[in-house]
């Protein structure tokens, strides 16, 4: 006869939560991989390597021992799930130390634990959103400043994804690890090996971020960028280079950080062009993208997704080149002469901001190519509402998702039509496929949560701000509910593109480090581990 | 020649009789009860056993057989027995099944299961009603080519506006051929000048949507319906559905099973499903089943098809087909006040026989029972008729014979003089019964 231990079955757990921290532990060991790239800058601009080299023993010791947690992990769904929630809580959390390092002894608001939980939660849900005081390179190291970037480029693809794609071990559990991690409904298997699927989707990401470097390098050397050095154009080549790596590392997984404080109004107009393709890349599903590399240009046209996502771009590109053209900004602002008054009736400059502010909102991105808080309110309304669409499933973008919405519209259209015909029996279609209707209760049931996390955010964060006396606006305090649990970044207002969320008290800091947390991961795979019958039946 | 039927039912018993006056039948059935009454009433060797059992295919002379015909009412036991008198390779082998799904397969492989020719019931029915709801004004219907050609029957009415023309002036349609004018007193093979007379037979060969056009030319008050209603979501009632999807129309569809309803729903995607009782009044009144320009009921027996037909019809439907499994109640359908009653027993066994007595060539359709017959041969590298033109081949044929439509790759060719026959060609033919021999020879 066995012994088993003295609990009553109400209490065993039936998760085997071991295996969840030990698979945790070997990725976030990996972590001590891309610290080596801030390490090598600060190698290569002399700055002060001990920040990354103590990082990097700290966390490969750390992952090393909490992945003796179990010997030998079983990874089933359960253990999946906890596993991923548990994995971007952890890194981001090690993500902190070279900010809290670096910070220590300076005035940075980094060297506050909150501050820089919030930091790198930002950085790798993608979210952007910052709680930076002055960011610049006079302040802060190069090294530093790169690291931000990276922590978004790691998270962009999905950190799980990348261990599915490097580590053999968890190649049987793979599926279910990336499909808890991936945004949208659901995984699209490109491979019958789901290692290779992660691979391939990791080859496309990194391949699209190179482009996007050189070509930003490119219109350095051509002398079109003249921003991008801080110098005279075409000169400094190594400042060029940090900053087309920078921007590069940030646009392909809708991040939106910088390490220049006005963001892309920093550079020129054909900079802010040339990003704008590859913000709109980031929001396709990359399975798409691997499939138009292999030539397949039919799969992508005939998307039904795409297609949607095309035509909202096309929507809201409209709506805010009209506004911009016909004026767009607040009176009050028209101190600032430049560059706001160039744009009225300017149909380049217009039609540029108008579209990559829509990228940069839908995409959640969260790029600004002027400081939008000068813009009328109508705008803003737009911009907020842009916010809700989200890129499209399987893309690097956050937000509710394009799929979602398609659903969303057909199943109510459905409903009206079945109000008239009761009998009526019709399935919710994409592409021609009909959709379980599993899948269309889980679409409505998320959409419902994401309102719902938006709402309650929106208004714990309003509460907390008026117990501690900090002024901000009902759209504010919606903004910046709307843009964190979205992965967006900036808000507006007092949290605007140019200016950062420091000012809220640590509670809401850690409310919005929360909302980020279950917005990257698509919040029901968050939430289904608050409850009991995750853990007990 | 020698003919084993596999399946003493319905079909195989209609077919049995059918072959048995010019033919020596064998049928094998499992069922001793069956083989006896076949065996007493009609002048058949029968044999009792299981016929996908390569004994009982021997002790009913499956080494001297020439045609196999399986016609069970199990698709797989049909399959197998081919597969089985596969074995004997000079047996040329033929199967119903009921499911599309065989057929499909079958199409795609070459001879797949062993099978030579495959039959499909419900496909065929299918075919059938679409045939009678597209074309409303035609008698009879048949494709060929793939679908590419039809050829439909046309009886003109007293009022249409084409009585008292001329062919040469009622043929307007460029795809189109007047096969043939069949009148009380003979077939007429039609020129220019023969001028159309009401209550004529009008047989026309040509591209689906010529006959179509000609349909409503010749009365335009019966115009193709809009608004067609299917109930039941049986296998036949599902595939009438595609078929009508296929061709633009958007029927409504009513099935009472909930899980079915869903799947058909997800198959077809132009369709209106409803869940529900097809016989429920209430709600056929407020689905405004009573305003539908066709009814076609395809539930799983003859008196609830019937029932349907019926309310429908009190309805005021304009139009009710009706599918029934016994033979013999067709008839007694119609009388009552179905509009069509269609059979997939008889029209599987019918098709069987035309098959298995044109042999030589692809397809065949029969014209006013046997007095003539449309034909669609595929022209082979070394068949006499490759580089003639259809003037010198018609010049060697007797009359009676009419080239109603060419297809090459995939493509429709009204046939002139001057058009030359290529390798891989389809041609349908009219040929009047007389005739049929030396068409048969010369293609």
């Amino acid at each position: 006869m066995s012994k088993l231990p003295f609990v009553g079955d109400g209490l065993r757990l039936r998760v085997d939560w071991r295996t969840s921290v030990a698979l945790t532990g070997r990725v976030v060991k990996y972590l001590a991989v891309p610290l080596l790239v801030p390490l090598v800058t600060a190698l290569l601009y002399g700055e002060d390597i001990a920040v990354f080299a103590v990082s990097i023993a700290f966390v490969f010791l750390f992952g090393f021992v909490i992945e003796r947690a179990a010997p030998e992990p079983d990874l089933g769904p359960r253990e999946a799930l906890l596993m991923v929630a548990l994995t971007w809580f952890t890194v981001a959390v090690v993500g902190t130390l070279p900010y809290l390092l670096a910070g220590m002894g300076t005035d940075s608001t980094l060297a506050h634990p909150v501050n820089a939980l919030f930091e790198s939660m930002s950085g790798f849900t993608t979210t952007g959103a910052t709680v930076m005081g002055s960011i610049s390179l006079e302040r802060h190291s190069h090294a530093l400043l790169i690291w931000r970037q990276l922590t978004q480029w790691i998270g962009g693809m999905g950190i799980v994804v990348l261990a599915v794609a490097i580590l053999p071990e968890l190649s049987v559990g793979g599926a279910q690890l990336m499909d808890a991690e991936a945004p949208g409904p659901g995984i699209e298997k490109l491979t019958p090996r789901i290692a290779e699927t992660a691979r391939a989707l990791w080859l496309v990401y990194a391949g699209i971020t190179l482009l996007e470097i050189l070509l930003l390098f490119g219109l350095h050397l051509g002398g079109l960028a003249p921003n991008l050095d801080g110098a005279v154009a075409g000169t400094d080549h190594a400042a060029a280079a940090y900053n087309a790596i920078a921007h590069g590392l940030t646009t392909m997984p809708t991040g939106g950080f910088s390490p220049e404080a006005r963001s892309i109004e920093a550079f020129s107009a054909a900079v802010q062009w040339l990003i704008v393709p590859f913000m709109f890349a980031a929001g396709v599903n990359f399975a798409l993208t691997w499939r138009l590399v292999g030539g397949d240009f039919r799969a992508l046209l005939e998307d039904t997704e795409f297609r949607a996502y095309v035509g909202i771009i096309g929507v809201f590109t409209a709506i805010m080149t009209g506004l911009l053209f016909t004026g767009g900004i607040e009176p009050a602002s028209a101190a600032f002469r430049e560059p706001y008054g160039a744009i009225p009736g300017n149909v380049e400059a217009s039609l540029r901001h108008a579209v990559f502010q829509t990228l940069a909102m839908i995409t959640t991105t969260g790029y600004a190519s002027i400081d939008f808080n000068a813009w009328s309110q109508p705008l803003k309304y737009v911009m907020l509402f842009a916010m809700f669409v989200g890129g499209s499933a399987g893309s690097t973008g956050g937000g509710i998702k394009i799929v979602r919405w398609v659903v969303i519209i057909k199943s109510v259209k459905r409903e009206l039509f079945t109000t008239v015909h009761p009998e009526a029996v019709s399935p919710v279609r994409l592409g021609g496929n009909a959709i379980d209707e599993r899948a269309v209760r889980g679409i409505q049931t998320f959409t419902l949560l994401y309102m719902l996390c938006f709402g309650a955010g929106a208004a714990l964060l309003m509460l907390d701000a008026a117990r501690v006396g900090y002024d901000i606006s009902a759209f504010e305090g919606m903004a910046a509910a709307a843009s964190t649990v979205g992965n967006v970044g900036p808000g507006f207002g007092a949290l605007g593109p140019m200016n950062s969320y420091l000012n809220f008290p640590d509670t809401s800091k850690l409310l919005m480090v929360f909302l980020m947390w279950i917005g990257r991961l698509e919040i029901i795979s968050v939430l289904a581990l608050f409850t009991r019958s995750y853990w007990q039946s | 020649m020698r003919v084993v039927i596999v399946g003493a039912g319905e079909v195989g018993s209609n077919i049995a009789v059918d072959l048995a006056a010019d033919h020596d039948v064998v049928v094998v059935d499992i069922d001793g009860d069956r083989v006896d009454s076949m065996s007493y009433s009609h002048d058949v060797l029968t044999v009792q056993g299981d016929g996908s059992d390569v004994s009982t295919l021997q002790e009913a002379g499956i080494e001297e057989t020439d045609m196999l015909i399986a016609s069970t009412d199990d698709d797989r036991t049909n399959i197998v027995t081919c597969g089985t008198a596969d074995i004997f390779p000079d047996t040329f082998t033929i199967a119903r099944v009921k499911s599309p799904q065989y057929l499909r397969t079958w199409e795609r492989g070459e001879r797949a299961f062993g099978v030579d020719f495959m039959v499909c019931t419900d496909l065929l029915t299918a075919q059938n009603i679409t045939g009678v709801i597209g074309l409303p004004t035609a008698r009879d219907v048949d494709t060929f080519a793939d679908g590419l050609v039809q050829m439909a029957e046309f009886e003109v009415p007293p009022e249409s506006p084409v009585v008292g023309q001329t062919v040469q002036e009622a043929d307007r349609f460029a795809s189109l051929t007047f096969a043939a004018v069949i009148r009380e007193d003979g077939i007429v093979i039609p020129r220019g000048d023969t001028v159309i007379e009401p209550g004529d037979d009008v047989v026309v060969i040509g591209s689906p949507e010529s006959a179509r056009e000609f349909s409503s030319a010749i009365a335009p008050e019966q115009s193709v319906p809009r608004d067609i209603v299917v109930v039941g979501g049986s296998e036949i009632g599902y595939q009438t559905t595609r078929l009508l999807e296929a061709r633009g129309f958007a029927p409504r569809l009513i099935e009472q099973d909930e899980g079915r309803a869903r799947w058909l729903a997800e198959q077809l995607p132009d369709t209106t499903v409803m869940q529900s009782d097809a016989t429920d009044r209430e709600f056929l009144e407020r689905e405004n089943v009573g305003e539908a320009d066709v009814l076609i009921a395809a539930l799983e027996n003859d008196q609830k098809n019937l029932l349907a037909g019926l309310l429908a019809d009190r309805l005021g439907t304009a139009r009710s087909v009706a599918v029934v499994d016994t033979v013999e109640f067709s008839d007694l359908f119609e009388a009552v006040g179905i509009d069509v009653a269609v059979s997939p027993r008889e029209a599987t066994a019918e098709e069987i026989t035309r098959f298995t007595r044109g042999r030589r060539a692809e397809n065949v359709s029969l014209i006013e029972g046997d007095r003539a017959e449309v034909m669609e041969f595929e022209v082979d590298a070394d068949g006499d008729a490759v580089g003639c033109s259809i003037r010198d081949l018609a010049a060697e044929l007797p009359n009676g014979v009419v080239f109603g439509a060419i297809t090459r790759d995939h493509e429709l060719i009204t046939p002139r003089g001057d058009t030359v026959i290529e390798v891989g060609d389809h041609i349908v033919v009219f040929a009047d019964a007389d005739a049929v021999e030396a068409v048969t020879a010369a293609l």
